[in-house]
């Protein structure tokens, strides 16, 4: 999982049906200071994250097939962000 | 389906750059549109090398759009398993990002 800042919020009409009626975030990755690093994140949400909060985010397609469920077997969805962070302590 | 690098993140915001044709493919990608696809940062500003992704959404040149990548990227298409490693899953109409808690 990573730690990631929600930074914005991504309206779709035109999506696959395994996107309908989900929230869909875009996530910044964050390193152990707390400063952005590296690629941001398109992350579908299920813990009610805000932008602004800090999360984390399963990278990982089926610990989210089994969270979010299957058609066919099939879910197109990889990145679920799964946790809103209070605080992170180092050392 | 050929890609031109590793795409930077399991599912990330590219915007659509051309069209692709292959008349010759895989069993399985009869049918399946695929998009050359340019990934973009959160400011939607140009990230890294162009890729090649099929579409589930009817996307155009020139649009915002959001992809997944690897094996969640053939699971976006009606073919069981076949050999793709990015989709374009969803396009995008706005990003918001303003904070709601601080005050415009």
């Amino acid at each position: 999982m990573k730690l990631c800042r929600v930074v914005g919020t991504l309206v779709s009409t035109a999506k696959h049906p395994a996107y309908i009626g989900r929230k869909v975030l875009i996530c910044q990755p964050l390193s152990e200071s707390g400063a952005e690093t590296g690629d941001a994140i398109v992350a579908v949400d299920r813990v009610q994250a805000g932008i602004g909060d800090t999360v984390l985010v399963n990278q990982e397609g089926s610990g989210t097939r089994q969270l979010l469920g299957t058609v066919d077997g099939k879910l197109p969805i990889r990145s679920l962000i799964v946790g809103v962070v209070d605080e992170v302590a180092l050392g | 389906m050929p890609v031109l690098w590793d795409s930077p993140q399991p599912m990330y915001l590219g915007r659509v750059i051309g069209t692709c044709v292959a008349s010759r493919k895989y069993t399985g990608l009869e049918g399946v549109k695929l998009l050359v696809v340019q990934p973009v940062d959160r400011g939607l500003r140009p990230k890294g090398a162009p890729l090649v992704a099929c579409d589930t959404v009817r996307a155009g040149p020139g649009e915002l759009v959001y992809l997944v990548a690897s094996r969640e990227a053939s699971m976006a298409l009606d073919e069981a398993f076949v050999p793709v490693d990015a989709a374009i899953v969803g396009i995008v109409d706005d990003i918001d990002q303003r904070d709601p808690e601080v005050a415009p």
